[in-house]
């Protein structure tokens, strides 16, 4: 029978050579991970089971990505905790503050998630890494717990929904856009339990980093994973990077899909998505007159190096509006690196924006950046939900970083076209 | 196993940023979650709240985030049960792996206003409305995940099982 990239990936991974959507399988998992909100949780579990030792020290991966640097006491005993099971249990991939990164961006650039691989972690946009081909899902602390003792966990096989698009992208036209077009299309729980799939001439054309943002954001549409078929752009990007040998899936041409829905890449504009959920998505160019107080561009959708140039293209020689507080946040030591190599992190600082060691603090309202009462954030972060960034009475609005830029500069939503 | 308690109503779309603000994740001690809980959806929550009520809201309850923090919120403040159109996947697995029944059921989710008394049945799946005297169906709760729910979670149920 044919099957889909996802259901060859959970076949493999369960030891069989046919699963079909609706299936439970028991599956043998390549890497588990955790944050500095969800380890300490999972370890609390884990410390229950009883059990000696974790599966295999090498497979778990653990960034205290979310309060770090720690923001208060209680954060800084949560860090401690992840800290402490890391050194008792040798973990290998533990990564503490100045050689972490925001979780989804570091794992890929460290070379620990490769194709064909299966990967959780207690943290919701861990599907990220279908961008490299491979199944990815979010769970909770419980379900990996038991995946740090086991190697294993439980899943059942979704039905696939592929997406197809194609014509050239519009300038200033990304990856953060295609999804947010989707997301807009189909609702925040248009793919619920499903697996998508993203297809075609313009996503065969697609940077890594453009992949990444669209993988990340699965979530936001409710689906358990999302991909993209592997090719020559993902062998380019885990040669020299993944240390394990890697597996190219594809999908079967006459694989069944729950829904086949078509995209003219050429017609999408930047989009802005208007609170409070990521589904109120529409063009920046309809987006009317909407005036911010803060300006967040990184985290685990927006946080890559193409983002930081994408960024740079519009500061470079501006001044960021008087109104606003431009933060930007480059999503690994890495990244940061490089980005200060090629001069984008002075070009940040010229332009009157804080630059901050990598961090997922604002996107959750959880530091760098919190909102108070009444204020308007325009943020290149995944979710716009009541609260999500500080005061219940804030509002935040979803965008790529080359419209993130361009209304920090001009003091309101704008497209990178109208900064003069 | 059988539920009973007042129901509280939501909406559709809540999202675990509103079940459990991220600013008090800097915790995972149940009770000092409890004390926020939902309080990105309503911040006055929860005068008249009783334990045991019943949490009913529409469709995509729990979306967002992966965190357990949610549903161990809900629990720890003494909701007895969640009753919803459609859940989130994430939550949906997370509120039986740390012991909070809920039942899917787009009839009840439709029908049952707030305020009214309910009362739900596990093993049936029956959802019965003592207000108003309407019976609805859920998919019933398996004996080996009422286990799950009597022990307290997924991992008790596996220690008690080891014992």
């Amino acid at each position: 029978m044919p099957m889909t990239i996802t259901e060859k990936i959970l076949a493999a991974h369960a030891g069989t050579d046919q699963v079909v959507p609706g299936e439970l399988i028991n599956a043998k998992v390549d890497l588990v991970l955790g944050n500095d909100i969800t380890a300490p949780v999972a370890i609390k579990e884990f410390n229950k089971i009883g059990s000696a030792d974790v599966f295999d020290r090498e497979r778990i991966a653990l960034v205290p990505d979310h309060f770090t640097p720690n923001k208060d006491i209680k954060s800084a005993e949560q860090s401690k905790m992840i800290r402490e099971f890391a050194r008792e249990h040798q973990i290998v991939n533990y990564f503490d503050v100045g050689r972490m990164g925001i979780e989804h961006c570091l794992l890929p650039e460290q070379g620990l998630v490769g194709p064909g691989d299966l990967v959780i972690g207690a943290d919701s946009h861990t599907c990220t890494y279908g961008a490299l081909g491979a199944f990815s899902t979010g769970m909770g602390s419980t379900d990996i717990a038991a995946a740090m003792a086991l190697g294993y966990t439980w899943l059942k096989v979704p039905e696939s929904i592929k997406f197809v698009f194609e014509g050239e992208l519009k300038p200033w036209v990304g990856g953060k856009d295609l999804i947010l077009r989707i997301i807009g299309d189909i609702g925040v729980d248009g793919a619920l339990y499903k697996a998508l799939e993203f297809t075609g001439p313009t996503i065969e054309n697609l940077s890594m980093d453009g992949r990444f943002s669209m993988c990340n954001m699965a979530i936001e549409a409710g689906a358990k994973n999302g991909l993209v078929p592997p090719d020559e752009i993902t062998r380019a990007y885990v040669e020299g990077r993944y240390r394990r040998p890697y597996r190219f899936y594809q999908s079967d041409p006459d694989a069944e899909y729950a829904k086949v829905y078509k995209y003219d890449a050429s017609k999408i504009e930047p989009q802005v998505a208007f609170p409070h959920l990521p589904e109120n998505s529409r063009a920046v160019s309809e987006a009317g007159h909407v005036e911010i107080d803060q300006s967040v561009i990184g985290s685990c959708t927006n946080g890559r190096i193409e983002d930081m140039r994408e960024a740079a293209k519009v500061l470079k020689g501006k001044k960021v509006h008087r109104n606003v507080r431009l933060i930007i946040l480059p999503g690994t030591q890495d990244i940061y690196l490089q980005a200060l190599e090629a001069g984008l992190i002075e070009a940040f600082v010229r332009a009157g924006a804080a630059v901050s060691t990598p961090t997922c603090g604002p996107c959750l309202g959880g530091h760098m950046g919190v909102l108070a009462g009444g204020e308007r954030c325009i943020a290149t972060t995944n979710r716009n939900f009541v609260g999500r960034m500080g005061h219940i009475e804030s509002e935040v609005y979803l965008s790529n970083p080359a419209v993130a830029a361009a209304s920090a500069i001009l003091g309101r939503i704008a497209g990178p076209w109208e900064v003069k | 196993m059988e539920f009973k308690g007042r129901a509280w109503k939501f909406g559709s779309d809540v999202d675990t940023d509103a079940i459990i603000p991220a600013r008090y994740l800097n915790t995972s001690d149940p009770a000092e979650l409890a004390e926020h809980c939902m309080e990105g959806a309503v911040p006055s929550f929860p005068p008249g709240f009783k334990n045991g009520d019943i949490f009913v809201a529409g469709k995509n309850f729990g979306c967002g985030s992966s965190r357990e923090h949610a549903p161990i919120a809900i629990k720890a403040a003494g909701v007895s049960c969640v009753i919803a159109r459609t859940f989130a996947r994430i939550f949906y697995r997370n509120a039986f792996n740390i012991g909070l029944p809920i039942f899917e059921s787009p009839e009840a989710a439709e029908d049952i206003r707030d305020g009214d008394e309910l009362a739900a049945e596990a093993g049936t799946g029956i959802i019965t409305n003592l207000t108003t005297g309407r019976i609805y169906k859920s998919v019933p709760v398996p004996p080996f995940m009422q286990e799950i729910i009597t022990a307290g979670g997924l991992i008790s149920h596996v220690s008690n099982r080891l014992k």
